[in-house]
């Protein structure tokens, strides 16, 4: 069995103006030190996912293994990086990433759980910032606690919910150009939610595309035959790259056409602009 | 800058003309019993000029007299923060807690000072401790009210962190739930503070106790109404300074 097995995940949430089909069974499996992402639209139901694996809320139906051990509900275990940062904004930057280190390590000395804090706080280039509070931290920075935060934890999952979406083209490729450095350091296992195409075939080893809800379902895998360390200077003449983005592209664009035909309602759905093209050159 | 001169000294104080010169055409017209403000000001330059003298047990600077209140509704005030913190945290985060004790909350807030005090006057038996009580239980709601209402807000983005992080029951509530509460306890506090300071005249009054209140009620008896006017003048300056004190605080607090 994989590190991860995810079996006919469904979900609806229930409220009083009636029931929404979010996830219609998600199949999904992972190694360990693995880096999957999934790609799907705005809407489609990744949030849910990501809180259905995280154990934040429970499915309708369906099964969770982590290492073999079913998924009841959060754990620490299994890092969530949110899509709306989350940090706690009466907290320091350090005192954020802290908090998640003293949490996962009880058994550590107060010394050692510090000298952890600091590696991730330098990890993600925040060292000089460390005392500073949410509120004085541009958009990226706040991200890159949140992302910090996420590997102190050192959980055998990270999860990470569309986590550069909220911010500008630039400061978002230096982010995933971080987020690739580290992993190449650590190689944990790694769940990456986007709206971004090319996000997905820079970082991922493997990428499921995401049918639009309701009833979302996972498209076959497809693998990003791309090799590491990755650069992203040229990325975009590799022909695995644009295989990779020509399957990705192909596939969401008929899961599309597919559900408009078949419902009436629903306008045309948001995705990031570029990802229309397929091989169009990307350079920052 | 002209504009900010205008905004903020001028037009109030033009304001207090337009009160001051009707107070004047009222005391001269249809309320002879009334003093003027002129007069007023001549029976009471004394308490005001020396706010710290003391001639007898009812006939002291209004310094001093408000020094006493304060003490008092200091008292009642931290009495009620005391009590009204506590409630208002279990029923935010208690269910069978709000099922038992909201309806009594929502039936007591509205009781009246004059009701509590000769309660507890019974109770105690001193006029001191009977108004403190009454103080702090009247002004204590808007602190539970507002703790509950601020704990049931806490964004489930905060939670959520706690949540993955297994934190204990300890730290969830000092790291995620007070803290994200606390600008609505802080507005609680302002509010309980008026509410105290509003109470404190009447329980002053039932219980002769002296103070501005205590002072207020003699000197009507003893038929010096300029005097009442000088007590009433120097509660609402103290409310005011008091209530722009604890939005310092409440400011201070919500910046975090
Ligand atoms: N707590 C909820 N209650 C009801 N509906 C929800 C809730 N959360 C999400 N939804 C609905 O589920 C669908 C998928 O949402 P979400 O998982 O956030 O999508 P995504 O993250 O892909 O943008 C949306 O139609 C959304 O309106
Ligand atoms: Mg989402």
């Amino acid at each position: 069995m994989a590190y991860v097995e995810v079996r006919g995940l469904r979900k609806a949430y229930v409220t009083p103006r009636g029931r929404t089909p979010v996830l219609g069974g998600i199949d999904l499996s992972l190694d360990e030190g693995e880096f999957v992402a999934v790609v799907g639209y705005s809407g489609s139901g990744k949030t849910t996912l990501v809180s259905l694996l995280g154990g934040l809320i429970a499915p309708d139906g369906g099964d969770i293994r982590l290492d073999g051990v079913p998924v009841t509900g959060p754990g620490p275990e299994r890092g969530i990086v949110f899509q709306h940062y989350s940090l706690l904004p009466w907290l320091s930057v350090r005192d954020n990433v802290a908090l998640a280190v003293d949490a996962v390590n009880p058994g550590l000395s107060a010394a050692e759980r510090r000298r952890i804090t600091d590696e991730f706080i330098a990890l993600v280039n925040l060292t000089p910032a460390a005392w500073k509070r949410p509120r004085e931290l541009s958009g990226g920075m706040r991200q890159r606690v949140a992302v910090a935060r996420g590997l102190a934890m050192r959980p055998k999952l990270l999860l990470m919910d569309e986590p550069f979406s909220a911010l500008d083209a630039l400061t978002r490729a230096t982010l995933q150009d971080e987020l690739l450095r580290i992993w190449g350091e650590r190689r944990s296992t790694v769940i990456l939610i986007t709206n971004d195409v090319d996000e997905a075939i820079l970082l991922a080893d493997r990428i499921y595309p995401m049918t639009p809800g309701p009833d979302a379902v996972l498209g076959p895998a497809i693998e990003v035959g791309l090799p590491r360390p990755r650069q992203r200077r040229h990325m975009s003449l590799e022909p695995a790259y644009q295989k990779a983005r020509r399957a990705l592209v192909d596939f969401l664009r008929s899961s599309v056409s597919e559900r408009e035909a078949a419902t009436t309602e629903g306008g045309p759905r948001q995705m990031r602009p570029g990802s229309g093209t397929p091989g169009s050159p990307m350079e920052v | 800058m002209k504009i900010r001169l205008t905004s903020q000294l001028i037009l109030p104080m033009l304001g207090a003309a337009c009160v001051l010169l009707a107070w004047t055409v009222v005391s001269a017209t249809i309320a002879p019993d009334l003093p003027s403000p002129a007069r007023t000001w001549q029976e009471s330059r004394r308490y005001i000029l020396e706010p710290f003298f003391k001639d007898g047990e009812m006939n002291q600077g209004i310094g001093r007299l408000a020094f006493y209140s304060l003490v008092r509704v200091g008292k009642g005030f931290v009495l009620a923060l005391a009590i009204g913190t506590p409630i208002g945290f279990l029923l935010g985060l208690s269910r069978p807690f709000h099922q038992s004790f909201d309806p009594i909350v929502q039936f007591m807030r509205p009781i009246s000072p004059l009701a509590w005090l000769p309660l507890g006057l019974v109770i105690f038996q001193k006029s001191e401790p009977a108004a403190i009580f009454t103080i702090a239980l009247c002004a204590m709601w808007p602190t539970v009210i507002n703790t509950a209402v601020g704990v049931r807000s806490i964004s489930q983005e905060y939670l959520n962190v706690g949540r993955v992080l297994k934190l204990s029951r300890s730290r969830m509530l000092t790291r995620i739930i007070v803290p994200a509460t606390l600008p609505y306890v802080f507005t609680g506090y302002r509010l309980s503070l008026g509410l105290a300071w509003l109470v404190i005249v009447a329980s002053e009054m039932l219980t002769g106790t002296p103070g501005v209140g205590g002072f207020l009620w003699q000197e009507y008896n003893s038929l010096v109404y300029a005097h009442i006017i000088l007590s009433v003048l120097t509660i609402g300056a103290i409310g005011f300074l008091l209530d722009r004190l604890m939005g310092l605080v409440e400011a201070r607090v919500r910046v975090n």
